[in-house]
């Protein structure tokens, strides 16, 4: 099972970026975030949503009588508001990428107008049942939903600043690095003691076996935070259990299903691979009998979904760490997708099932996925 | 017996039994030896055991099913049940471990042999060296000391039978019940005979088995309930008493009037 190409060396899929981009990220560390948060993403329009409707519900409370009266109050509200917001969200979007360089007056400028001419254009569209209907009671109606849009997405740049520095490069950065998959030196030492096993019985073996080992160390050490297509994960998921497979023997099967993979789907370095170690920990290591481990790769609609199943074995592995790879995977997914990823576990027809979901990112948005470490660019 | 030392290997993988092999084959000029066998798990090694009689075991720690640490247990509680009738020379414990933190500390303190992996030939030279010189006695000790330090509860009761050794896991056995010098140990197909002390037994598996009678120790799961008795034999007019009502098999088993007000509460 040795790697028959060239990819598992070459895990680097862009050489270029290791130079100047990483001088960029230093450089930029030092300033502040920008204002404009990237608004597509799912937990920044949560994190806008939920509080501005939860203000809406009670404002209505508060401004009226009765619960009716209350909900008609809302919808009143909620007629102006959820147009100003979704629209506010979906242009900033578009506009962040171009405006975040440039300088913080034309960022607040852009962050603020923008909520407060959609809240102009909403205002005097939208039919109000609030009298009294002059002209000069239009003006003031158009203008109040404005500065109050302004203020509210003032409030909003300044929270998302705030939570921006407190998962700041540094931080964020320390805490990946702390969770960066290690090496565990049991699995290091039953590996060099196997290889030593093969040497004199089975020299190519062994020869296979070190390569692999080094290849493993190579992607180890490297940055946590690195992007790498899921086919280079996959090699070196599979590299890993070649040597699993040396000490195991027949104990342990694997089955690859990725006839629906997403080869170039970008994801960290390392997501897969503590997973795959975990299941040959708790399914196949406990147990003198043949386990078989199944990996299922898929992609629903702009979905990664990997799934692993292993078999429960009856007797608990003779060393701890339970729970430890799961959870350093959970955090890793929190600090690099937010909410857009899903890690779940459960027990299905007698087997530990593990599923994975994470968005399809290809080589074009690569960077959005680091958007708490180098948000500018 | 010729005066090469006899040793057994026990190791769940094939390869690092192989490396074994070569290190002490390396030996041979300055270590008479010959290996009288290899074992992948636990069974197998406490079957070699009992036929080969090695008088040193190379045992790795991380196996499937029963660590090296409870394998070696079982051969120290084979060792002092032994010496009813023959003695039986049971094999001095050599440990091989890959990597662990606890186990590596343990060692430390019980001053037991271990060996860390990739094993080196002249720290296993040394190893053998020292291991001859040891007395049983102490080494059993360590053993001993060496399972109480790494908290290694065992998981199963080594049954011996016909020269033969079956493990019953702990999680299949319903009760244990003391009979003359023998405890049963009643499992849902069958029943075994071991020798050991129902209070140790107790102490040891605490949070499983609990005491319903001077003689017998139930496991908590396979309680399905009490039934009250009134005893209606010709001539006797005993007192009601209460009994155990077990899971999968039809048995029932008295509960004494003293561990009744214990036993009592576990149900309510």
């Amino acid at each position: 099972m040795a790697p028959s190409d060239g990819k598992a060396a070459d895990y680097k899929s862009d050489p270029g970026s290791g130079g100047p981009s990483q001088k960029a990220r230093r450089q930029s560390e030092g300033g502040q975030a920008p204002v404009i948060p990237d608004t597509c993403n799912l937990g920044i329009v949560l994190r806008t949503l939920v509080p501005l409707n939860a203000l809406a519900v009670v404002g209505a409370i508060a401004l009226s009588s009765g619960p009716i009266e209350s909900g008609l109050r809302f919808l009143d509200i909620a007629l102006v508001l959820e147009p100003v917001a979704l629209g506010s969200l979906a242009l900033l979007c578009l506009l962040r990428k171009g405006v975040n360089g440039t300088t913080r007056w034309v960022q607040w400028a852009v962050a603020l107008g923008v909520p407060a001419a959609l809240a102009s254009v909403t205002a005097l569209l939208v039919p109000r049942f609030a009298p009294p209907d002059t002209g000069d009671g239009t003006a003031w109606w158009v203008l109040g939903r404005a500065i109050l849009a302004a203020t509210l997405a003032w409030l909003f740049a300044v929270y998302f600043q705030l939570r921006a520095r407190a998962f700041s490069p540094s931080f964020s950065e320390a805490r990946l690095q702390a969770l960066q998959a290690r090496i565990r030196p049991h699995f290091l030492f039953n590996s060099l003691n196997a290889v030593l096993g093969l040497m004199r019985s089975d020299p190519r073996r062994a020869e296979a076996t070190l390569e692999n080992l080094a290849d493993l160390f190579r992607v180890f050490m490297r940055d946590a935070r690195e992007l790498v297509p899921l086919d280079d994960e996959v090699v070196t998921c599979k590299e890993y259990l070649a040597i699993e497979q040396i000490r195991l023997g027949e104990r342990l099967r694997v089955q690859w299903l990725l006839d629906g993979m997403p080869g170039d789907a970008l994801l960290p370095s390392l997501l897969l691979q503590p997973l795959i170690e975990n299941a040959v920990h708790h399914g196949i290591e406990p147990s003198a009998e043949t386990g078989t481990i199944e990996i299922a790769i898929t992609q629903p609609a702009e979905r990664v979904r990997v799934e692993i199943t292993n078999p429960l074995a009856s007797v608990p592995p003779t060393r701890g760490g339970n729970q430890m790879a799961l959870s350093n995977v959970r955090e890793r997914l929190m600090l690099l997708y937010d909410m857009e990823a899903e890690l779940k576990t459960g027990v299905e027809s007698g087997r530990f099932r593990l599923q994975l979901e994470f968005p399809y990112r290809k080589e074009r948005r690569r960077r959005d996925v680091r958007r708490y470490f180098d948000p500018d660019r | 017996m010729s005066d090469a030392t006899s040793i057994l290997i026990v190791d769940d993988e094939a390869p690092a039994r192989a490396r074994l092999r070569e290190v002490l084959a390396d030996l041979s000029p300055e270590f008479m030896h010959r290996i009288v066998g290899e074992a992948a798990n636990a069974p197998e090694a406490l079957a070699q055991i009992e036929s080969q009689r090695p008088q040193i075991v190379l045992m790795d720690v991380q196996m499937p099913g029963m660590t090296g640490i409870e394998l070696a247990r079982h051969i120290s509680a084979r060792a002092a049940e032994a010496d009813h009738d023959a003695p039986k020379p049971m094999p001095l414990v050599i440990f091989v471990t890959a990597f662990d933190e606890f186990a590596v500390e343990a060692f430390e303190v019980n001053a037991l042999d271990y060996l860390l992996k990739p094993v080196r030939a002249q720290r296993l030279l040394g190893a053998l060296k020292r291991a001859q010189t040891l007395l049983p006695a102490e080494h059993l000790e360590a053993i001993d000391q060496l399972v109480k330090a790494t908290n290694t509860r065992r998981r199963h009761l080594s049954v011996h039978e016909r020269g033969r050794v079956i493990l019953v896991p702990l999680e299949q056995v319903l009760y244990l019940k003391a009979e003359l010098k023998y405890i049963t140990v009643r499992t849902r197909e069958r029943e075994y005979l071991i020798e050991e002390s129902l209070t140790s037994l107790e102490d040891e598996f605490k949070d499983r088995f609990v005491r319903i009678h001077r003689n017998a120790l139930v496991a908590r799961p396979s309680i399905a309930g009490f039934e009250r008795v009134t005893p209606t034999g010709e001539g006797e007019a005993g007192d009601p008493y209460w009994q155990v009502v077990l899971r999968e098999v039809t048995e029932k088993l008295p509960v004494s009037r003293r561990q009744w007000s214990i036993v009592k509460g576990l149900v309510s």
